[in-house]
């Protein structure tokens, strides 16, 4: 570790109490599924812990998934994340830059050599030998090849890294590809969402420090604690959902009732995440609550679904012509069948009414 | 692309195109054949034409009494499972949705409770007609590929629909894609196989009233 103080040692010296380590240990026990009584042994575990040495590798992205955690409405939280560990690599939030910078990134490798987390946000370009992203004078690829070979674990924060997000929307022009379709030899461990739960982040890094393993995951990667329901399966307004009482647009009685948004295009039922429970802004609030269909932004390629306000269960846009060809198709293919059919009725009753004159 | 994209865009797109394509196909081929092409006179007296097609459709809606002993489960179990089937389809705001988004027309739903309980009772009603289709010496004489393909077509969307919405047996989203796919053979299926008679019912029971009316038959 590059440190060599432990979690405890660091928490006593910055005047964090005993008291407040068992409170984080037990939302943290809550927040991960994990039993009541985890929480005292999380605690223990916790204090005992050396610092997690954490390279931040941000690629193509919009450090909306930083500013999730830096700025999350609970201080103590982000206070206690980090605590938790050592970031000795991140370029939006380090003070020194330049070669320093990467020197930094590079001796927490050495020392932390197959010990240490690698967090990315943002994709990966690999479309022209990936120059649509570098720094120091590398590629994002290179950069992430070099910086995975010896960590202990990945974690792709953000839908960007998880599946590609926004640079990977079509038309993808940079060929943009999520961390987990170029690391296939490391624990990948998925946090999607634009941005993510910062307390999924905090959680799921708290849990790999105390237990020094990957949490369960669920089939896309995600720690199954955060992602294990879909927002529809949690959703408050989910009541008026099953009496089919929905609102049908943002100013109509059923919005000011807060009625289901299913119709306004909401895509919870699909979604899975865990703003209906943990929320935003410290538990305030999130989408649904605040009037919005949720947009399903943890779900791969959520971009390329169709429009956010257009009900889940319509097609998607863009097969009128289709249809309309097979319309056209098939009443050519009627009106001729019946032609031919009227035809042989008229040769049939003319010889008939030959036979019958003859 | 998953499998749900996959079902709401390029397998809903082909299979209401053949759908488009095989009904219109079907109705016009036969409703652009010449009209009353019955040469003999009509029976003194008989009705006019139209009159019989409507009492010919009405009629039938009713089994007679002497088929009513035989027939009784048929005939009841059919209702229920046709009427099942139309509110389910027709009154559950997700379909009323997908419906709008088609042709722009819609209407007010049911609670999806509700839904769902007509769900079961189609879907056991389905199963119910499927036992005595394959049991009965007689309609299992009368029973082609065809009866047994077209019980399949409807009876899928039921089932994967019942399935998506309690969540059994899969993840919502896989289930709601094989609801959509389901849906998606059943429109490929309907213009070419026996489903077709939701639309032409109508027509042949029409032409059967015309038919018993200009000989002078009691319907
Ligand atoms: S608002 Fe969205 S998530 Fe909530 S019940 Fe309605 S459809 Fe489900």
């Amino acid at each position: 570790m590059s440190d060599r103080q432990t979690v405890g040692d660091i928490l006593a010296q910055r005047g964090v109490s005993r008291r407040a380590i068992l409170k984080y240990a037990a939302w943290l026990a809550s927040a991960m599924a994990l039993p009541p009584s985890a929480s005292k042994a999380i605690a223990q575990s916790l204090a005992a812990a050396r610092r997690q040495s954490v390279v931040w590798l941000s690629f193509q992205e919009c450090t909306g998934c930083t500013e999730s955690l830096t700025r999350s409405f609970s201080p103590s939280l982000e206070e206690m994340i980090f605590n938790l560990i050592s970031l000795d690599y991140h370029e939006t939030l380090m003070a020194v830059s330049g070669h320093a910078a990467e020197e930094a990134r590079l001796k927490a490798m050495e020392e932390n050599k197959g010990k240490y987390v690698v967090v990315v946000d943002g994709s990966v370009p690999l479309k022209d030998d990936g120059v649509y992203s570098a720094n120091a004078g590398k590629t994002n690829l290179q950069t992430l090849q070099e910086t995975a070979k010896d960590a202990l674990a990945i974690i792709s924060v953000g839908t960007c890294a998880a599946y590609g997000g926004i640079p990977g929307a079509r038309p993808n022009p940079t060929g943009a590809v999520s961390v987990g379709e170029i690391i296939k030899d490391k624990p990948v461990i998925n946090i999607p969402g634009c941005p993510p739960i910062a307390e999924a982040i905090a959680g799921t890094v708290a849990y790999l420090v105390t237990f020094g393993k990957v949490p369960d995951l669920d089939h896309l990667g995600r720690p199954k604690a955060f992602f294990g329901d879909t927002i529809h399966d949690r959703c408050y307004r989910r009541p008026f959902y099953d009496k089919g009482l929905f609102a049908k647009s943002f100013d109509d009685e059923g919005a000011r009732n807060g009625w289901c948004l299913y119709e306004v295009g909401c895509k919870g039922p699909v979604t899975y995440n865990a703003c209906a429970t943990l929320k935003w802004n410290g538990g305030v609030s999130f989408p649904i609550q605040s009037g919005h269909g949720c947009i399903g932004c943890s779900e791969p390629h959520f971009w390329d679904k169709g429009s956010f306000y257009q009900p889940l269960s319509t097609a998607m846009p863009g097969m009128g012509a289709g249809i309309a060809a097979g319309a056209a198709a098939g009443v050519a293919l009627g009106a001729g069948a019946a032609w031919l059919a009227r035809r042989r009725q008229v040769a049939y009753s003319q010889q008939t009414s030959k036979k019958e004159g003859a | 692309m998953d499998l749900l994209d996959f079902a709401r865009g390029p397998a809903l797109y082909f299979a209401l195109a053949v759908f488009a394509l095989g009904t219109l196909w079907r109705l016009l081929g036969i409703l652009l054949l010449p009209w009353g092409l019955i040469r003999s006179p009509a029976r003194e007296g008989s009705p006019s034409p139209f009159s019989s097609a409507l009492k010919g459709i009405v009629v039938k809606l009713w089994p007679h009494k002497e088929f009513m002993a035989g027939g009784f489960f048929t005939f009841i179990n059919g209702y229920i499972f046709h009427l099942g089937l139309a509110i389910v389809v027709f009154l559950f705001v997700p379909h009323i949705l997908f419906i709008k988004n088609l042709f722009g027309i819609s209407w007010p739903g049911l609670p999806s409770n509700v839904i769902y309980a007509v769900g079961v009772i189609t879907a056991v009603s389905l199963i119910a007609a499927i036992a005595n289709r394959m049991t009965s010496p007689v309609l299992r004489l009368i029973s082609r590929v065809d009866d047994y393909i077209s019980w399949v077509m409807t009876f899928l969307p039921v089932l994967t629909g019942l399935l998506a919405v309690s969540h059994l047996g899969a993840r919502y989203e896989t289930l709601i894609a094989l609801h959509i796919l389901s849906v998606a053979a059943f429109f490929v299926w309907f213009p070419f196989g026996k489903l077709m008679h939701a639309f032409l019912f109508v027509f042949s029971r029409a032409m059967t009233g015309v038919r018993f009316g200009h000989r002078g038959a009691q319907l």
